[in-house]
């Protein structure tokens, strides 16, 4: 499955999510300073680093829950972060997040949760609606009678699986995925993983993941972000193994890592 | 709706028998082509082939429907062959025909008619507050068994600093609301009985109907039912939130007894102070009472003392006051009990915490009549 990816590597990348200059922080403490980072379209990048390092606070920012101190942050080629009203909205109908634990809405069932996006911005009849729900519930590979459950009723995996069944209702171009793994066990991590990458696949969509599973990215990322010391580096795993920063170094050669990547060579 | 640049519209058409679709097959347009496709009758004409190699852009709501319209035809007994999309598309809609077949399409479970419907939830409800009241009564045994053991050894068991917080919270914070309401209670009493009784020339008796009235009823009732809105919802949104952050479970698997740690030391401390919030609100009550007759009736207080003196003794106050443990410990009871049910949702709290104040609110005044029929048998 990894290294193959249909869409990249053509003659002009076409950049969708451009980071130039970010700084963020809370109160004295610097999480960004002056990062740059560029998203190509159908790329799959992992964003790793530290606990505390800032990857969740990047995602955050790039989709405008937090507000940046300075920087210049586009997606699709237009201003995000701190856009408003209406041109939010237009750039918030081309992108879908999951959330760590997946964010659904607990007094709905699934169904309606993945309905909530197309109500807002469609004018869908309801049977469509639910044909397309039913759809996406499949497509993400959870059975039909997931439809009626309320997310109380669904296990840490099938509720990952349901946050990004609504996370694809609106057929985005990109996909945030904040920690898509964490907290499923290792069989259900490598189905996600795949699942991920197969639906990247079909639906040509650019994938923006923070992770902590150097698994899903030795499996399915084509280029990897690393935060360190505020800043950004980037590169396919083959680069960043010869980087010589102490983080980085231990990242990958450490025992997980070698773990992790000896199915690579 | 927001608008999104848009090309090329979305198109389908019909041509010699060729099912012909082309343009933005995407997510804005579905809402459209939904209604059309749906006007348009699989059955009708002669269609022989579906082809889409037109589509300029395709996503998964224009996929399936493309799939939807295809099984339509196939259906109607058409022999359409296969779906034609473009090359690079093609994963897309066979992956979607794959997982979509390999699940079977969940189709939403029959939706009844609306009698039927009303029916079904008058039962359900029937049943539900039948079990509901099966599980409290099974609570309650738990708790009394419970309070038995720690009185057994209560030097153990008695968590004298948590008991305090309760009395404090529950009684010492309740005095401002409960002393003002009981205040403006035994005013509105006195008026009402003075405007009535003055018809009679018996402006006296005011005083009679005020201190038996306040003693035997509603000193106790008012102060249950604030406490029970007051305290019992705060009992049950605090366990339930502590449930809903997993902190009962922590304390289950520390071997600390929930029932012990939490529950008794909520019911012991409401048992304590609902008695003297009582007593504080027939005081307050009469206090109004006394100054409403003095500016009303023109009655003054050594008048009014001794009217009262005449119309109440010791045991008046006295089958007011013994309610007030009886009540203070179903308030507890169902608070804590609806806090424990609180599942790991952010709805089921307010849910509970509602249903509490409702139990308690109810079952203290049922509480309340059934003293009133055994007290006139017994002749009090």
């Amino acid at each position: 499955m990894p290294a193959e990816k249909t869409q990249n590597g053509s003659a002009k990348k076409d950049v969708i999510i451009h980071v130039e200059g970010l700084v963020t922080g809370f109160g004295k403490k610097i999480i960004h300073d002056h990062l740059d980072l560029d998203v190509y379209r159908g790329e799959v990048l992992g964003v790793v680093g530290g606990s505390g390092s800032g990857k969740s606070v990047l995602l955050r920012t790039i989709i405008g829950l937090n507000a940046p101190r300075e920087g210049v942050i586009e997606v699709f080629g237009k201003r995000a972060g701190q856009a408003e009203g209406s041109r939010m909205r237009s750039l918030e109908m081309r992108w879908g997040v999951l959330f760590q634990e997946g964010a659904l809405f607990s007094s709905q069932t699934v169904a309606e949760n993945i309905q909530v996006p197309l109500r807002e911005y469609t004018s869908m009849s309801q049977e469509l609606m639910d044909e397309i729900a039913a759809m996406k519930i499949a497509l993400v590979g959870l059975p039909p009678d997931t439809a009626q459950k309320l997310p109380s009723e669904l296990s840490g995996g099938m509720k990952k699986r349901a946050g990004l069944a609504r996370a694809l209702a609106l057929d985005p171009e990109l996909l945030f995925l904040d920690e898509p793994t964490s907290g499923l066990d290792p069989i259900s991590a490598n189905q996600f993983d795949e699942l991920i990458a197969e639906l990247q696949e079909s639906l040509g969509l650019t994938v923006f993941m923070v992770t902590h599973d150097l698994d899903s990215l030795a499996a399915i990322t084509d280029r990897i972000a690393v935060l360190v010391d505020k800043k950004i580096k980037t590169g396919t795993i083959e680069e960043l193994r010869k980087d010589t920063t102490p983080w980085i170094h231990e990242y990958f050669s450490g025992p997980r890592g070698h773990a992790a990547l000896a199915g690579l060579r | 709706m927001a608008s999104i640049e848009n090309g090329a519209d979305a198109w389908f058409k019909i041509e010699q028998g060729v099912f012909k679709a082309g343009g933005r097959w995407t997510i804005t347009e579905s809402a459209r082509l939904d209604r059309q496709l749906r006007d348009f009758d699989a059955g009708s004409g002669d269609i022989t082939a579906m082809d889409a190699g037109a589509v300029e852009k395709l996503d998964s709501s224009g996929a399936w429907l493309l799939l939807r319209t295809h099984r339509a035809l196939e259906k109607a007994g058409r022999r359409v062959g296969a779906l034609q999309v473009p090359e690079r598309y093609a994963s897309l809609l066979e992956n979607l025909d794959r997982d979509d077949k390999k699940q079977g399409h969940g189709h939403p479970a029959p939706r009844m008619s609306p009698w039927h419907y009303r029916l079904y939830r008058i039962g359900k409800a029937a049943v539900e507050a039948g079990r509901q009241a099966w599980r409290m009564l099974g609570y309650l045994g738990r708790v009394t068994v419970e309070t038995g053991e720690m009185l057994a050894t209560p030097r153990k068991n008695l968590r004298f600093a948590a008991m305090a917080v309760q009395v404090e919270e529950t009684g010492i914070s309740a005095l401002p609301i409960v002393g003002l309401l009981a205040f403006l209670i035994g005013i509105v009493l006195a008026y009402q009985g003075a405007d009535q009784l003055k018809r009679f020339g018996a402006e006296i008796f005011t005083i009679n109907l005020l201190g038996v009235g306040v003693l035997r009823e509603i000193g106790g009732l008012i102060t249950a039912i604030i406490v029970a809105g007051r305290s019992g919802s705060a009992f049950t949104a605090h366990l339930g939130s502590m449930r809903v952050n997993q902190e009962i479970d922590a304390m289950q698997t520390m071997g600390l007894n929930t029932v012990d740690t939490l529950v008794l030391p909520r019911v012991i401390g409401l048992v304590i102070s609902l008695p003297l919030l009582t007593f504080y609100a027939n005081i307050m009550a009469l206090i109004g009472g006394a100054m409403m007759c003095y500016f009303d009736l023109g009655i003054t207080i050594p008048v009014f003392l001794r009217q009262l003196n005449q119309a109440v003794d010791v045991g008046t106050l006295m089958v007011g006051l013994v309610k007030a443990p009886v009540f203070a410990f179903v308030i507890a009871l169902v608070g804590c009990y609806e806090g424990f049910q609180v599942e790991r949702n952010a709805a089921s709290v307010g849910l509970l915490t509602t249903r509490s104040v409702v139990e308690s609110v109810f079952l203290v005044i049922v509480l309340d009549a059934a003293f009133s029929v055994m007290f006139s048998v017994l002749g009090i």
